[in-house]
């Protein structure tokens, strides 16, 4: 059982205040791993009794996620190559990172993502027509932020970092132990906002959690192009402390990711995670990987596969029964089928849609062009209406 | 009514939002102690605590990208940007976040942002001190754009800037802040102009002159010159720089029909020819000549020493007035 491997060497029996591996965060550039690649569960002193209550359904139940999610991605890849979406930000390879640290969030909590985290918005409850809106073009925002307490995807690398660290400040001003993640990649780290965003954490101590996936390719550039130091030595010279964690390792993910909130929600300050994971597929869907990248490393990878991993750990513990096997893979066809027939059945905004929102109130230059558009497209004879949005 | 500078006008203002909504905080480069440079924020942070009256580390994108995280929690950031030169490093977080998040979400996160930028020349300062980079931002859906131009206005705007729940770039024009004026502070914001409204503030038939911030001033004085010449110089002053008000330009066009636009900004691609071409488009037949742009040069703000050429004054915009009314002028013999 991995509670009895847990409960070795540990002297806490449940995670909690002043525990040890509040203070003793750093993994001092050691990659934290609690299940090798081999699916074996490795022992750690620290962070094993952070992961102590996920037993045998849990472990079923993070599979499942993780299998789902990755059936969500193959899914909208091929609803891309088929025309039904404009574009698609694969996250194969990374399903460990997103489903280990957004199993880890509360519901008030909140997380501010770039656009690669379906995973994350998958976990926090988003719809499947929601998750596809952005990408099919129909919208630039999928789920209702302020509904499952995850931001919209953002685009502008690292943007999205200063958003956490602010929201966080707030949650200070609030005096609320609501918790704040931000997600972002390696080549993200070069960006000035998440350097800005580390100073504000650090300044105000704010309970903001940095969760970096590495996931070695920022497009074409390699992850040594963005920083000549691993990247979870960088926080430490803005007094963040890190953790440097294997990101296919789903438990080990996990455990960090509890660690890092737990200190958030205790006035302990902002934390930084580098989850080291490996993007398998391309950037997105416009883009060629092989081009820049050398096959061989892809196989490696291939062998560090986050779910296979977790097979085999499932497998060795006698877990991955033709019940279990059979239930992920009918939910996961259910959720290809769901994704797929709410992508084709989705209503295409109208041509006035295009004036709304700009702003709250009524605005004259808005009002004007869009009766001035209104009236052009009346010389179509076309029904002009507002749809849905 | 109690007299007040332009700085302390702002001061009270602010002073006003920050007890009347506790969703208000003031964030900025030595707004705290020091009470800003221009001591714009003076007293407050000792009246209402460091958590809300926030010294913020030395970084503009910061700055704003963190006011964006809190609108998304349901505070009222009021961000100070130290100098118009200053607010490039925001520019991203601005343009990209503040200005589209509403849009992005269609309505469901709203951006009550307040920007203020202390903007314009003629206080002989070093480079990146004295510009006036309004028109990026009125270039930029999304975002509203005001400019004030007197102690009352700076008082009832900020208030209402603070109040809106669109975001809101709030200039200054810093050479004013310590210009005095009545101040009403028992107005009541309801019923006090919209922010988005600009006002006649000196009647006229023969030309209209549009001016807004630091040179509402000289655009009054001027009027009062043209005046002993027998001229009538209606002037507007914008408020709203993004939408501009254009029924209250069109209305004193239509009566005049000679416009001139004046700002400190550069000439091409401002707000002046935006002013130009709107009016154009809508009162065509009401004009009797080209509208005249009297403006700042189309070069990087020059330094001090020089800047007295490059910022319009009462004479260049009374030689603009002259060209609109087709009276002799600097220019006469080269007009198309």
């Amino acid at each position: 059982m991995l509670t009895d491997q847990a409960g070795k060497g540990v002297h806490h029996d449940t995670p909690g205040p002043g525990h040890s591996a509040q203070n003793s965060l750093r993994t001092g550039g050691n990659l934290l791993q609690l299940v090798s690649p081999e699916g074996e569960r490795i022992s750690h002193p620290e962070f094993d009794v952070w992961v102590k209550d996920i037993g045998d359904e849990q472990l079923c139940s993070l599979y499942e996620d993780m299998t789902v999610i990755r059936r969500i991605d193959a899914e909208a890849t091929a609803l891309q190559r088929q025309g039904e979406l404009a574009l698609w930000p694969p996250l194969l390879g990374q399903e460990a990172a997103q489903i280990g640290s957004s199993r880890s969030l509360r519901d008030d909590d909140f997380v501010f993502p770039s656009y690669r985290e379906s995973g994350v918005a998958y976990v926090r409850g988003a719809h499947l027509s929601e998750i596809a809106r952005v990408w099919r073009g129909n919208a630039s925002y999928g789920w209702d932020p302020l509904r499952i307490n995850l931001a919209t995807p953002q685009i502008i690398i690292g943007s999205q970092s200063l958003h956490a660290t602010g929201y966080a400040m707030g949650v200070q001003l609030d005096g609320a132990n609501t918790a704040v993640l931000a997600y972002f990649g390696d080549g993200a780290t070069s960006e000035g906002d998440v350097n800005e965003a580390m100073v504000f954490a650090a300044s105000y101590q704010a309970p903001v959690v940095f969760f970096c996936q590495n996931n070695h390719w920022a497009i074409s550039e390699p992850v040594r192009i963005q920083s000549h130091v691993q990247l979870a030595d960088r926080p430490t010279g803005f007094g963040i402390p890190s953790m440097r964690v294997d990101g296919n390792d789903v438990l080990a993910v996990m455990a960090a990711t509890r660690v890092a909130l737990d200190r958030a929600r205790k006035g302990g300050g902002p934390t930084f995670i580098e989850a080291v994971t490996y993007r398998m597929g391309p950037h997105t869907t416009a883009d060629d990987p092989t081009r820049y990248r050398d096959p061989i490393e892809l196989e490696d990878w291939a062998a560090k596969d986050p779910i296979l991993r977790l097979r085999k750990l499932l497998e060795a513990k006698g877990l991955l029964t033709e019940d279990v096997e059979g239930r992920v893979k009918a939910k996961a066809d259910a959720v290809a089928a769901e994704l797929r027939a709410s992508c084709i059945d989705m209503p295409d905004p109208q041509p006035l849609d295009v004036f709304n929102h700009v702003y709250s109130t009524p605005n004259s230059w808005i009002e004007r062009q869009k009766d001035h558009y209104s009236r052009y497209l009346n010389n179509f004879n076309q029904p002009v209406e507002e749809g849905a949005l | 009514m109690s007299k007040l500078t332009f700085a302390r006008a702002i001061n009270a203002g602010l002073r006003k939002s920050l007890e009347n909504d506790p969703k208000v905080v003031l964030m900025g480069e030595d707004i705290g102690s020091l009470g800003g440079v221009f001591r714009v924020t003076d007293g407050l942070q000792k009246d209402f605590g460091k958590h809300r009256v926030i010294d913020s580390p030395l970084a503009e994108s910061g700055i704003i990208g963190t006011a964006v995280g809190l609108a998304y929690r349901g505070y009222r950031p009021v961000c100070e940007i130290q100098f118009d030169g200053f607010i490039y490093p925001a520019f991203d977080q601005i343009v990209s976040q503040v200005a589209k998040m509403h849009y992005r979400t269609q309505g469901r996160v709203k951006m009550p942002i307040t920007i203020r930028v202390p903007f314009g020349g003629g206080i002989g300062s070093p480079e990146h001190h004295s510009e006036s980079p309004e028109a990026y931002f009125t270039h930029t859906s999304g975002l509203r754009v005001v400019a004030v131009s007197n102690p009352q206005d700076a008082y009832t705007m900020i208030q209402q800037a603070i109040a809106s729940d669109d975001p809101v770039l709030y200039f200054e024009p810093k050479r004013r802040y310590h210009d005095k004026g009545d101040v009403d502070e028992t107005i009541d914001l309801s019923a006090a102009l919209p922010l988005d409204k600009a006002a006649v503030v000196n009647s006229g038939s023969d030309v209209t002159l549009v001016a807004y911030g630091p040179l509402v001033k000289t655009a009054k004085d001027a009027a009062m010159a043209a005046a002993d010449e027998g001229i009538s110089v209606e002037v507007i002053d914008l408020r709203s720089l993004a939408p501009v008000d254009y029924p209250v330009v069109e209305a004193s066009v239509r009566k005049t029909g000679r416009l001139v636009i004046t700002h400190e900004a550069g000439q091409s691609g401002g707000l002046g020819a935006e002013i130009a071409a709107s009016i154009t488009e809508r009162c065509f037949h009401y004009l009797e000549s080209a509208p005249v742009r009297i403006t700042g040069f189309d070069v990087p703000y020059p330094y001090s020493k020089l800047e007295m050429h490059h910022l319009p004054d009462l004479d260049r915009i009374l030689d603009g007035v002259d060209r609109a009314l087709g009276r002799p002028n600097s220019l006469s013999g080269l007009e198309g």
